[in-house]
């Protein structure tokens, strides 16, 4: 007689009267393939875990999100948010689709210069720039956006020093109805820091004021937000125009757009709830378009979206650790992957599934990663069906932030490939080594030797 | 170990103890175990019963086993006098 397919034995409490109008779901398919290459094949060839791309679903959301956009407004133009996931090979996707860089920092602006991007389509954002970062934009032509007074009077320092007129936007802050309201980047609208700043540019007459900016939030839901955004941004320019005759060349929205991943506490699956970018080009063009700009001094919009273009082409593999029991009764299933590298598990409650087929028996577990430190929670909550230790399972949605943020922290970090449009998977980062992680340590000579006294255990 | 007496098994792996109304779901293997208890069969008898109507080894359903009668014990589904 042939054995029967083996699955832990399961009991579950069946409790009544607990209300839940979506009834509870108890089938789970099987993800085993990701754009056609095997889950199982793929951490054979690279290791597990394993951050796993897709070129496909990058270029198609891409090409998706500047759709929706250039069907609305005339001009367009998408930057690449560098600190979202900038590994070189992701950056390189984003500017073959014709996208410029959006940088923060003058780590992130070398990464894009050493991409090939000409200076002037690298936008330097953030609150820290140093002189040589400052200097290094102002020789590229770097549209430079202005954080804080100290920054616009170093600029300025720096302009006469160089005898140079550099490119610069103000980053604005404002209330757009939501909450919290990002105050602490740029100048703000309501109370007139933003025109003061503008004053102190035009008149000074050093820099030269190309744009306005804002970033009002992150994993934005109400597209209603950036339409706010967009009236009070075109009122400043529109204002400019006014006052000193002088034409804003662009818009810059910023990003924010959430993904459809799902937010702790939520009620109902990010899939359900998040605006699509056509809903958030619909608020952000509409406002543009009626807010009075003449044809010819319509500025050129600018996006720099980040999140809601990766986040859907990314999957994390890893591998079922162990089982066990905790004292409540709960099922924990141990990972090989945890917050050192599923950053975003703090805030998501990411959708993870197995990548081998099972019955539909599933279990309450709480799904924990490999560290040994009590917040290494991936899931404090999800029903799988029984996984077995080496089973492997595939985290949804985690292109956004996890491969910038991640920590070398007790286990050193995965692999990243790339599933190419050829339908090969392609290494785009290795496996860290200890050798790495070594290398710019130091080792004062008085350190090198110690003496452990013996004989204490047998 | 023994279930108690009064527990109803049916063949669609629903379980109910009369005794409190509480009422549980099994799988297949897990319901093949609790009829093997409810047979008095010893522990060892049922892992040798796994291990030759399922494919698996000995150490698998070892771990898996004591895991389940942990949990049939923690829903009170034991009889403590036997």
């Amino acid at each position: 007689m042939k054995k029967q397919i083996y699955e832990r034995p399961l009991i579950q409490r069946i409790n009544t009267g607990m209300m839940n109008k979506f009834g509870t779901k108890t089938e789970y398919a099987p993800v085993s393939h990701i754009d056609g290459l095997a889950v199982k094949d793929l951490i054979n060839e690279y290791g597990s875990p394993l951050f796993v791309l897709s070129e496909e679903t990058i270029r198609n959301t891409y090409r998706d999100a500047v759709r929706a956009f250039k069907t609305r407004y005339p001009k367009v133009q998408f930057a690449w948010s560098y600190k979202t996931n900038y590994i070189n090979a992701v950056c390189n996707i984003f500017h073959q689709e014709g996208s410029w860089a959006e940088v923060v920092s003058g780590f992130e602006y070398q990464k894009a210069i050493n991409n090939g991007v000409p200076g002037p389509k690298i936008i330097f954002n953030g609150p820290d720039k140093s002189d040589d970062d400052l200097r290094l934009a102002i020789t590229n032509n770097s549209p430079i956006h202005i954080d804080h007074l100290d920054e616009l009077y170093r600029l300025t320092e720096l302009a006469e020093e160089m005898n140079k007129r550099p490119n610069v936007a103000i980053r604005v802050n404002m209330d757009t109805g939501i909450y919290p309201m990002w105050d602490r980047f740029g100048f703000n609208y309501e109370n007139g820091q933003a025109w003061d700043a503008i004053n102190k540019i035009i008149l000074g007459n050093r820099l030269e004021l190309i744009g306005v900016h804002c970033h009002i939030g992150t994993f934005m839901l109400s597209p209603q937000a950036y339409a706010t955004a967009a009236y009070k941004l075109s009122d400043l320019a529109l204002g400019i125009k006014k006052k000193f005759g002088k034409t804003i060349q662009y818009i810059d929205m910023g990003g924010g757009f959430a993904s459809k991943n799902t937010l702790k506490g939520s009620f109902l699956p990010g899939a359900d709830t998040t605006p699509t970018i056509d809903q958030f080009a619909e608020s952000i063009t509409t406002a543009l378009l009626n807010a009075g700009f003449t044809e010819s001094d319509l500025p050129l919009l600018i996006l720099e979206t980040g999140r809601a273009l990766i986040d859907e082409a990314g999957y994390l593999l890893g591998s079922v650790l162990a089982n066990k029991r905790l004292s409540d009764g709960r099922r924990a299933t141990i990972m090989d992957f945890g917050v050192n590298i599923l950053f975003t598990s703090f805030w998501y409650d990411h959708k993870i599934s197995p990548a081998q087929e099972f019955s539909s028996y599933t279990e309450d577990t709480v799904m924990y990663g490999p560290l040994c430190m009590n917040i290494d929670v991936v899931r404090s909550h999800i029903t799988l069906p029984p996984l077995r230790k080496e089973d492997h399972v595939v985290v949804h949605t985690v292109g956004a932030y996890n491969m910038t943020q991640w920590m070398q922290f007790i286990a050193m970090r995965p692999a990243v490939v790339i599933i190419g449009t050829d339908g090969k998977s392609h290494l785009i980062r290795s496996k860290e080594t200890i050798e790495n992680i070594e290398s710019n340590e130091v080792m004062p000579d008085f350190l090198r030797k110690h003496e452990l006294a013996s004989g204490i255990l047998k | 170990m023994k279930l108690l007496k009064n527990i109803a098994l049916s063949d669609t792996g629903f379980v109910f103890n009369p005794g409190n109304g509480d009422s549980f779901s099994v799988n297949p293997i897990g319901l093949s175990i609790l009829k093997d208890l409810q047979e008095g069969k010893s522990e060892d008898a049922i892992r040798n019963r796994v291990v030759e109507d399922y494919q698996t080894d000995k150490e698998t359903i070892e771990k898996d086993l004591y895991d389940f009668l942990k949990m049939i014990e923690q829903f009170n589904l034991t009889d403590y006098h036997e």
